[in-house]
């Protein structure tokens, strides 16, 4: 009962700061407030014993890309420009696409049903026979690591693929008023990022 | 009623806040606050799948052999890591992602001195009519 009620005052919390930034117009408390929705989820993922996806959310998700949007926030305008958008398109898009989702979600099993058909399959079959076979306690790791270590092995070659594109972006072909101390820097930070 | 509402509330609110991120991601002109958008319907899919490995007085699975008591590791509910596994992957590729887009508008700010897109569609235009009367 009590993670519930956690659960449920931590995601109110996160609607909250959600809304707060579709009002901001002001860039730099966006991306502020984006890191802070980003440290609430990691406490969410405690709760919901994802430990390990606690603590890579709270390094990689609050604290790197938020590092990243400020650094590129030092080339950028500090606010947002007003305007007067039609916001009823996006808003109808919005609202149909949600209550379709809604009508779905309905039909999901309860939140936290053991016999609900997610925990049927392969999970299981880790959870009984991994630390046997491998000795390694943590079953994350050892399904990250061994069980679909040709996942991962992808996973790094889209991170450097990425790496690899911001690198050409931002080093290649140069604009006229382009700094050429925004490149190099920004391409640090990424060397870092694949690492 | 209010049973299904609290069994189902985190699908519900995590459909909640993945709409408001696609809406800042479509009615926003700037380009940093879609980046941000986009970063908030990315976290609240991540929530997803989380919340879908949780089972109910589960604990993270991590296997506790204590053997001596004659507990073994069947007798420990765990939740399920599958989901773990796949989210830290996409946490990971999530924030590569986003500093590709972020070397992308670095490189429209360089070129178009705007990261408003009303701006740059309008800038766009008068480059295209100039190139068709010369």
């Amino acid at each position: 009962m009590s993670t519930l009620f956690i659960n449920i005052s931590l995601v109110s919390f996160m609607v909250v700061i959600a809304l707060m930034i579709t009002f901001s117009h002001r860039l730099f408390a966006i991306i502020i407030m984006s890191g802070a929705y980003s440290l609430i989820s990691a406490a969410m993922f405690v709760n919901l014993d994802a430990v390990d996806v606690a603590f890579t959310e709270a390094a990689v998700g609050a604290g790197f890309s938020t590092v990243l949007f400020l650094a590129a926030m030092a080339w950028l305008p500090a606010e947002e420009k007003r305007h007067k958008a039609l916001l009823i398109l996006p808003l109808i898009i919005c609202l149909v696409t949600g209550s379709l989702l809604m009508w779905a979600v309905a039909y999901l099993p309860a939140f936290g049903d053991p016999t609900s058909i997610v925990h049927q399959h392969v999970a299981p079959r880790y959870l009984a026979e991994s630390y046997d076979k491998l000795h390694i306690p943590n079953v994350v790791t050892t399904v990250l690591a061994s069980y679909r270590g040709f996942d991962t092995l992808g996973e790094t070659i889209v991170i450097f693929t990425a790496g690899l594109g911001v690198l050409l972006i931002l080093m290649g072909k140069t604009g006229r008023t382009h700094n050429p101390t925004t490149s190099n820097d920004t391409a640090r930070d990424e060397d870092v990022n694949e690492k | 009623m209010t049973d299904f509402l609290l069994s189902h509330w985190n699908y519900f609110i995590v459909v909640l806040l993945m709409m408001i991120g696609l809406f800042i991601v479509i009615s926003s002109m700037n380009l940093v606050k879609k980046l941000i958008g986009l970063s908030l319907f990315q976290t609240s899919v991540f929530l997803f799948y989380i919340s879908l490995g949780k089972i109910n007085d589960g604990t993270a699975p991590i296997i506790m052999k204590s053997g001596h008591d004659g507990h073994s590791s069947h007798d420990i509910l765990y939740s399920n890591p599958l989901p773990h596994v796949l989210i830290l992957t996409a946490i990971v590729v999530g924030v590569a992602t986003t500093a590709l887009g972020l070397a992308l508008v670095l490189r429209i700010k360089a070129s178009f001195n705007s990261i408003e897109e009303d701006d740059i569609l309008q800038a766009k235009r008068e480059l295209r009519k100039r190139s068709k009367s010369s």
